[in-house]
């Protein structure tokens, strides 16, 4: 099979992309960002935007057979109207070319926070649960409406095998995305008297997991989960940071400064309450089953990304 | 022996799957359900001095609703069944509440209450707890049952349908109970809504002396035979009230045969020497 990712300069893109070349899968990709060593695996990466032309000409020229779009960037790490632009004006595009020239399968990477973190929500999210993230997060809007127009092409594009899968954050070695990033420091701040469940997938699971989904050909909306979820004081305990729990007031206050990290203050919410998936849906689709225990995921984690020593409040 | 010893080996006996670091797959965790249960044995035991009957009747494993009516203007009732469960079943077992809405917005009893299993009242939770066979606590009355005054302790507002049209629909079955005592200990004369307004939660009881501290009044808990009602739970609603009136009646009767024994365990400490 002829795989293209948009996007395949990720940290799990390129495994992904490594793992379905092992595979026996022929596999190329576009990205903006450079993937100096994709050679050596015999891996062509096709610089550029995939808004721009670039990205149709490799539609119309590789005529890839199936396409895995993790072109899309998290809330916090772009700023906002080029969030917008690369995650639905991409998404569009990619969904575009897919149309045009004859791919037969599509898998969207999304998140779970699309169900976005409330008190009064449920606490294992099915798949037909509409969006909550917009409510108290207006920064995820673009992410909510990218995986809402990938769920479009599930009757919108008939002949074009779709699956949306949302992604429970990851954490992996060399350590990479929010999670991680929220982990980055040594001392980790939450909100005081709350203790989220959060729900944390292997990097590696999360490649297996979209293998799967890739050499099964599903089709429709899927959450996909590995372990079963635990607090976030354990995470950040078995990471070993230690946790400084704040009132919200102060937390919203400081974020961004004093060396603590920048969240919008409606992220806030994700360190109230818990988002957990039911990813039962997946299971029976796929036969997924997660290679790495949570002190597996964590112990990788700590160990790839040990806390600083030292310097600032954190 | 101490007294947390013996709490701490039922916390153990409990056969939910934790995980290596002692919590399962809903977020309940070993050592809050131990803590709490440390603090609630005390009061059970020896504040309340709790008068548990019929305990035989909560199945000791598989899926279960127990339904009961209210009674205090805080959430005495559902501590003290809960703790019931954890003392007197052998194995014992979590009774998992479904509780108002604002419970979770609050830092602490957000935390508390999540640690402990006792969720916020959603039918998704509900269906899924009993789908893995857990023992779900089921207050019908809702918060219009805690805001009963003292001169309507022992009356029952009325009950929800949805828990009802639940059990059909997983076939659990309906484990009646009443629970005694709870008006007395917290003598409502007054509900002062928009302070609870204010304070973000439904109401706040006042009572003679003001505020809703329980006093060491002695309760009871009586659990009845399980009731089990054959159907789908797509039943037209005539149906559906006739078996929610089955369960009430059956709670009423509860009550009214503990308040009998209570009336004659007084005679009789009166016509003692």
């Amino acid at each position: 099979m002829r795989v293209l990712i948009p996007g395949i300069s990720g940290g799990i893109a390129r495994k992904l992309a490594l793992r379905l070349k092992k595979a026996g899968h022929e596999v190329a990709g576009v990205d903006i960002r450079p993937w100096d060593t994709a050679q050596e695996a015999d891996i062509q990466v096709f610089r550029g935007d995939v808004r721009k032309r670039v990205a149709e000409d490799v539609f119309r020229r590789w005529r890839p057979d199936a396409v895995v779009h993790m072109a899309t960037v998290t809330a916090f790490t772009v700023p906002g109207a080029e969030r917008g632009r690369i995650n639905l004006d991409g998404t569009k595009a990619v969904f575009d070319h897919c149309a045009a020239h004859g791919v037969k399968q599509l898998l969207f990477v999304g998140r779970h926070t699309f169900y976005g973190a409330a008190p009064d929500s449920p606490l294992y999210h099915s798949e037909d649960e509409p969006p909550r993230a917009l409510e108290a997060i207006p920064e995820l809007a673009d992410l909510v409406a990218a995986d809402l127009y990938a769920a479009t092409a599930l009757w919108r594009l008939p002949e074009v095998t779709t699956a949306v899968l949302r992604l429970p954050y990851t954490l992996g070695a060399p350590g990479t995305g929010t999670l991680a990033s929220f982990l980055k420091g040594r001392r980790v701040p939450l909100v005081l008297g709350y203790d989220p469940l959060f729900h944390v997938l292997q990097e590696e699971d999360v490649v297996t997991a979209l293998q799967l989904a890739l050499e099964k050909k599903i089709r429709g909306i899927f959450n996909v989960a590995g372990p079963p979820p635990i607090p976030l004081s354990v995470i950040v305990r078995e990471t070993r940071r230690t946790a400084v729990p704040l009132p919200s007031q102060v937390l919203s206050f400081l974020l961004g400064r004093a060396g603590f990290p920048r969240l919008s203050v409606g992220a806030l919410d994700h360190l109230r309450y818990p988002i957990v998936v039911d990813n039962r849906r997946f299971l029976e689709a796929t036969g997924f089953e997660y290679q790495h225990s949570v002190a597996d995921t964590l112990r990788i984690y700590r160990e790839a990304a040990p806390p600083p020593v030292s310097g600032g409040l954190i | 022996m101490a007294l947390s010893d013996g709490l701490d080996a039922r916390v153990d006996r409990l056969e939910l799957p934790f995980n290596e670091y002692g919590v399962d797959p809903y977020g309940i965790s070993r050592k809050h359900v131990r803590d709490a249960l440390r603090v609630f044995a005390l009061i059970y035991r020896y504040y309340f001095r709790v008068r548990c009957h019929g305990i035989e009747h909560v199945p000791a494993r598989g899926r279960g609703m127990l339904v009961g009516n209210h009674s205090g203007g805080v959430a005495v009732d559902g501590a003290m069944v809960l703790t019931s469960t954890m003392l007197e079943m052998d194995p014992p077992r979590l009774a998992q509440g479904m509780v108002e809405r604002f419970l979770h917005k609050f830092p602490v009893s957000s935390l508390w209450a999540s640690r402990t299993g006792q969720f916020t009242g959603l039918p998704e939770h509900a269906r899924r707890l009993l789908e893995d066979d857990r023992l779900l606590m089921i207050f019908p009355e809702g918060a219009r049952g805690t805001a009963k005054l003292f001169p309507d302790r022992y009356s029952l507002v009325d009950f929800g349908t949805g828990f009802i049209r639940l059990a059909l629909q997983t076939r659990s079955p309906i484990i009646p109970f009443a629970f005694l005592g709870g008006g007395s200990a917290i003598p409502t004369v007054f509900n002062a809504y928009t302070l609870g307004k204010l304070l973000g939660v439904p109401y706040v009881p006042l009572t003679p002396y003001l505020l809703p501290v329980p006093l060491p009044v002695q309760l009871e808990i009586h659990y009845g035979e399980p009731l089990v009602f054959r159907g789908t739970g797509d039943e037209e609603d005539h149906v559906i009230e006739g078996y929610v009136a089955k369960v009430k009646e059956r709670i009423a009767g509860l009550i009214e045969r503990g308040r009998a024994g209570r009336q004659h365990r007084g005679l009789a400490r009166k016509l003692l020497p």
